[in-house]
């Protein structure tokens, strides 16, 4: 078997926070030492990508020293928190931006999926967008023409084909977009987690002609989701990436376990909080919807429920556990867990709060967490303990229409 | 793995690359992207009206009134003796296209962002597909043009059209390659400061005033001799002016000028070309 990707000492840094007057000066000093021959003077401070603890600069690096080897034909899942470097990797791989440092070698054409239905013309009918979006995605016009029908096919379409597709369904949408990706002729693929969009029928069908590239026509694929059972069903490999680093590449069942370790090792919230109880009401986990990842994806059709664990080091009379649900910086509303708190006796606790479906519209919201005491003064609370996005049906460019943050429907009194 | 140093590969993905490795061969490779971007250009901006192409039409004509009440009559420019309405549209279909090329390009990383952060293409098929949009607009454009020249020719004005005008196509890449070369260099600057951005916005409405527009060349260097220059060596002025005299038998012919506006335009579209290539490599990164 040859190698179909090399990568060798792979980095890439971000800039943290706002560009402006400030940072020119900087950008000088750096082409500076760069004229010199020099090393770059802000990345040698840079450190690992923490995201819940705050850093002292904001050089940030996203991958750093990543060295792995792929095989042709394999399929590798790529899994890590978010934040872990996953869609970094994947943009330097389809050439999207480029690393900071190292390099990767490939064997073969590239086809990469980041988002499904990048390129489509709302006003172009259904084979206008064909043509268009398989030349994005670097297909010639014969090919695309050899492969029409079996597009049109793969995405049951075949009526609304001279329509533009500003007039289809969501779902009809979504097919067609992946249906030209996955006929793409390329040696590699690489999917991101694009798949999350579709209706379960459509998922599977999806992960079926992943499986056909894979072990029908030995093409290698790349792919990154938060589903560790299509991972496990499509991929023979995994690779576990955790706040940059390379974690291990390995058979995939052993891979899924060294992902769920990290997930229990690196769940502490405690130190994120603050106030005088900090001590003695200690906050380990959060799970929003059964999910340790801090960045759950939530369909808008299911309820919302975060579960707390944690442990009571003292006797309480009373305790008041609040969350409050934050977006865009503005805070939506506070939920009591129970509105006149409960007494708490020492040792291990849980709290959950559960949200109807339905309430939140499509977005991305951050979650405070805390409790209150005896007495008003006694507390502990912390911003920024877990983030959530709650998807639209499948896709949020089509309905991100600025409705409000609060679905209308929900406050509608039905007679 | 034994012998890498005989390993082949097909592609290497690296931090960076060298100033003049512009990747023709790949945007070569995509020259169907190119035509497809230009028919969904073409085709997306008359749907839904109901004159379609007819509107590309209507901004020339109009302006072309316009300049000739305001600057014609009202302030009574001079024209070398060519009727105005002619004389405003061989200025303002060559100005169009050149203003429409670099404010097009000048944006095209922030208009596109949501394509260029998902997809890999060679990117300098972005701006030349702009460029080859705008020609079918100059095309429908000239056509007016040469409906207007047969119109006065019918009417027995003398029309002076000359084997300059066989320098058309000349004058058109110049053109093309002006507006390419100098959008790239801001689209380039503006990925992380937008500083530049601003300035296009009400820059190149004023730069059309140092250019011979509204005016001929022998009008401004007769009535400002000392900053003339100015207009004299703005790149433009050389191919608006040869393009009437081609034409229209009239302006200033100067083939030294046409070869400094050659020089200056092959420069403008190299280091516009390099720079717009360096920033596509992380612009995802800034925007």
């Amino acid at each position: 078997m040859s190698i179909a990707i090399k990568a060798e000492n792979l980095s890439k840094a971000y800039q943290l926070g706002d560009f402006g007057t400030g940072t020119i000066s900087r950008d000088l000093e750096r082409y500076w030492a760069r004229l010199r021959g020099k090393e770059d003077p802000f990345l040698k401070i840079g450190e690992t990508n923490d995201r819940t603890r705050k850093g002292t600069n904001d050089v940030v690096w996203s991958l750093r020293d990543i060295a792995f080897e792929i095989e042709q034909g394999d399929a590798v899942g790529i899994i890590g928190r978010n934040g872990a470097g996953k869609s970094t990797l994947l943009k330097i791989l389809s050439r999207v931006t480029s690393p900071t440092t190292g390099s990767v070698k490939v064997k073969g054409r590239i086809a990469s999926l980041l988002e499904v239905g990048t390129g489509f013309h709302p006003e172009l009918t259904g084979r206008e967008n064909i043509f268009l979006n398989g030349a994005i995605l670097g297909m010639r016009k014969g090919e695309i023409k050899r492969k029409f029908d079996e597009i049109v096919a793969f995405a049951g379409i075949d009526r609304y084909v001279d329509t533009p597709v500003k007039r289809y369904s969501s779902g009809m949408y979504v097919r067609l977009a992946f249906a030209v990706a996955a006929h793409l002729e390329s040696e590699i693929l690489i999917v991101d987690e694009v798949l999350a969009v579709g209706d379960a029928d459509f998922q599977k069908k999806c992960l079926g002609k992943m499986q056909d590239v894979s072990k029908g026509e030995g093409r290698t694929v790349l792919f990154v989701s938060h589903n560790m059972g299509s991972i496990k069903s499509l991929c023979n490999t995994g690779m576990v990436l955790n706040n940059g680093l390379l974690q291990s590449i390995e058979p995939v069942s052993n891979a899924i376990g060294t992902y769920n370790q990290l997930l229990n090792r690196t769940d502490n919230i405690t130190r994120i909080l603050n106030g005088n109880l900090k001590d003695q009401l200690l906050f380990h986990k959060i799970w929003i919807n059964n999910s340790a990842d801090d960045h759950a994806v939530i369909s808008i059709a299911q309820p919302l429920c975060f579960n707390i664990e944690g442990e009571a080091v003292i006797d309480f009379n009373r305790v008041v556990f609040v969350l409050a649900v934050y977006h865009a910086g503005v805070r939506l509303f506070t939920l009591r867990e129970v509105a006149a708190g409960r007494a708490l006796s020492g040792g291990k606790f849980t709290a959950a709060f559960n949200i109807k479906p339905g309430f939140l519209r499509p977005g991305e919201y951050t979650i405070a967490l805390g409790a209150w005491g005896d007495t008003d003064n006694d507390w502990v609370w912390g911003t920024e303990i877990g983030m959530f996005t709650i998807s639209a049906v499948w896709d949020n460019h089509i309905r991100q229409a600025d409705e409000g943050i609060i679905n209308a429907e929900f406050i509608r009194l039905n007679e | 793995m034994t012998e890498p140093g005989k390993e082949y590969w097909d592609l290497e993905i690296k931090p960076r690359t060298g100033l003049f490795d512009l990747n023709l061969k790949a945007v070569w490779q995509y020259r169907d992207l190119l035509l497809l971007l230009v028919r969904r250009d073409f085709v997306s901006f008359y749907k839904q009206t109901i004159l379609g192409p007819i509107w590309f039409f209507v901004q020339p004509v109009i302006t072309i009134i316009f300049y000739t009440l305001v600057f014609g009559n009202l302030a009574g420019i001079p024209t070398d003796g060519v009727p105005k309405p002619l004389f405003y549209l061989a200025g303002t279909i060559l100005w169009n296209y050149f203003a429409e090329c670099l404010t097009k390009t000048s944006t095209v990383f922030k208009d596109n962002t949501a394509l260029m952060s998902k997809v890999y293409f060679p990117r300098l098929i972005m701006p030349l597909s702009i460029v080859a949009s705008n020609l079918i607009r100059f095309a429908v454009q000239f056509i007016l043009f040469v409906v207007l020249l047969v119109f006065y020719y019918a009417k027995g004005h003398m029309t002076g059209i000359n084997m300059y005008a066989l320098l058309f196509p000349v004058l058109l890449l110049l053109i093309a390659a002006q507006g390419l070369g100098l959008g790239m260099l801001i689209s380039a600057v503006t990925t992380k400061y937008r500083d530049l951005a601003f300035v296009i916005t009400f820059g190149v409405p004023l730069l059309m005033y140092a250019t011979t527009v509204v005016y001929p060349l022998s009008e401004a260097q007769a009535k400002f001799p000392a900053y003339s220059w100015i207009i004299r060596y703005n790149p433009i002025t050389a191919i608006i002016e040869t393009f009437r005299y081609g034409f229209l038998g009239k302006g200033s012919l100067d083939l030294g000028l046409l070869l400094y506006c050659t020089v200056a335009t092959i420069i403008i579209l190299l280091l516009g070309t390099i720079v717009y290539n360096k920033a596509e490599k992380s612009f995802v990164d800034t925007i």
